[in-house]
């Protein structure tokens, strides 16, 4: 048996916008075993829930993380609903979806470009954040934030889109799928690129089961199953097929999130032409007192909240499993017997929001 | 799509063989979570098949040894090592026991203690 090393990785670490330290298990160049700790800017998020009225919470709620920030809100806020039985109204849940797609395409435009920057492609980088930037800038424009949006609440959305304006994104989105296209074929394409991703970090379909993958991870691995199929949102008013591919490596993982930014122009363009007149939102009165279950497709993948209420205005209990923390053993199983130069890859294929993890 | 969502009560001594029973029919482990209620606590295990939710979920004393999971679900670990960091929960058996350090928090069992 080669003699055993551990490296430390992390928390610190060109690669890891946010901190999370690994104990690599060294042979040589081959990585026997990882051992993960987590927890260095844990917020306490969950247990804030207990001093802060249900209401103002969604400013909490948003702030679990910058860049799912809006579909925390929204899962936050379909709990609430779903406890008071709140109807929101339907133009609300349509706006909803809107801006849920839009943080999906550039949650996965910031990770193809960090995808770039951890092998070494600096001009790829650049290229596709400079097409989130212009996703950025819908989102400013119809909420007047860019990581933050603040334009949901319980009862419906803060603020809605005029059709004038409604009308121009689908034009912009033209523009924009047209640019993604040519950015997204060299990572499918180029020969570099596959070099760095074909075949590395395989996790089977099995595995990605067994191992409570979800999101583009588990679908990668193929196994078709989209939080979005539910409904909630205007979700059941669109047409579309969770995107699976069947190799499980690194490269289907990059290739799924790619057509999930053109499955998400979709959906964006198909609920542009259904979103129906009318209110978006819908007085809330009373406190909540119930519990429940909630999960969404947010781009890392399924989150899941369970709210517990108790008749005040201050809940008993939110729980938030985010996708990342749901990706983590999987990740390990993925490392297990890759090179070394590979981790920094293997640790962004799981797409990783530490923010999230330590909320 | 019909979203059944199902809350099953279970005792702390039928724990492993329910959770068997759902891993042999193929359901995959969503999550587990714990909740501190007035000096027990709650624990929900949940898991889904073809967007079935499934919850398992038992009240049990705060210094209560629970069985870990992890022998039939390896990826148990990391919430069951959650919740003995941050709840102060007893579990025996878990695959990687990080000894209250997976999570690095200034208080011991935040959760817990307030």
């Amino acid at each position: 048996m080669a003699r055993r090393t551990i490296i430390p990785f992390g928390p610190q670490h060109p690669v890891l916008p946010e901190p999370i330290h690994l104990d690599l298990v060294m042979e040589d160049e081959k990585v026997v075993e990882a051992i993960p700790s987590i927890g260095f800017v844990h917020r306490g998020l969950e247990k804030l829930v207990e001093k802060k009225d249900f209401l103002e919470y969604i400013y909490v709620a948003e702030r679990i993380c910058g860049i799912c920030s809006f579909m925390h809100g929204m899962g936050y806020s379909q709990a609430i609903e779903q406890i008071m039985n709140i109807e929101v109204p339907e133009r609300a849940l349509f706006l909803r979806t809107i801006w849920a797609e839009f943080s999906r395409i550039h949650s996965h435009l910031l990770w193809l470009g960090l995808l770039a920057d951890a092998f070494g492609f600096e001009n790829l980088f650049m290229q596709s954040w400079r097409l989130r930037e212009k996703v950025l800038d819908i989102m400013e424009e119809t909420t007047g934030g860019r990581v933050i949006f603040g334009s949901c609440k319980i009862g419906g959305v803060r603020k809605d889109i005029d059709p004038v304006t409604l009308k121009r994104i689908e034009k912009i989105l033209v523009e924009l799928e047209k640019e993604i296209k040519e950015v997204s074929s060299v990572f499918l394409n180029n020969f570099t690129v596959k070099r760095r991703l074909v075949g590395v970090g395989v996790l089977s379909k099995e595995d990605a089961h067994a191992l409570g993958a979800v999101g583009p991870m588990m679908r990668a691995s193929g196994i078709a199953q989209d939080m979005r199929k539910l409904g909630y949102g205007a979700y059941d008013k669109l047409d579309f097929e969770p995107i699976i591919r069947n190799n499980g490596d690194s490269y289907d993982r990059c290739a799924v999130r790619i057509e999930e930014i053109f499955q998400s122009i979709d959906l964006i363009r198909q609920a542009i032409n259904k979103i129906p007149e009318g209110p978006v939102e819908t007085k809330v009165t009373g406190n909540p007192d119930g519990e429940c279950f909630v999960r969404l497709e947010q781009p890392r993948g399924e989150v899941v909240y369970y709210v517990k209420a108790n008749g005040t205005k201050f809940l008993e209990r939110l729980r938030v499993r985010t996708p990342t923390f749901a990706n983590i053993p999987a990740l390990l199983k993925m490392l297990k017997g890759c090179d070394y130069a590979d981790v920094p890859i293997l640790i962004l294929t799981i797409d990783p929001c530490i923010s999230c993890t330590e909320r | 799509m019909d979203t059944k969502q199902e809350i099953k009560n279970i005792t702390l001594d039928k724990l492993s063989s329910e959770v068997r029973e759902l891993a042999s029919k193929g359901y995959r482990l969503v999550q587990i979570s714990c909740t501190k209620l007035d000096g027990n606590l709650q624990l929900n295990y949940s898991f889904d098949k073809d967007y079935e939710f499934i919850n398992l979920r038992l009240e049990i004393p705060v210094d209560a040894q629970v069985q870990s999971i992890s022998d039939i679900y390896w990826s148990a670990l990391m919430y069951e090592n959650e919740m003995h960091d941050l709840f102060g929960l007893n579990i025996k058996g878990m695959a990687i026991d990080f000894k209250g350090n997976l999570y690095k928090t200034a208080v011991k069992t935040p959760f817990g203690n307030c």
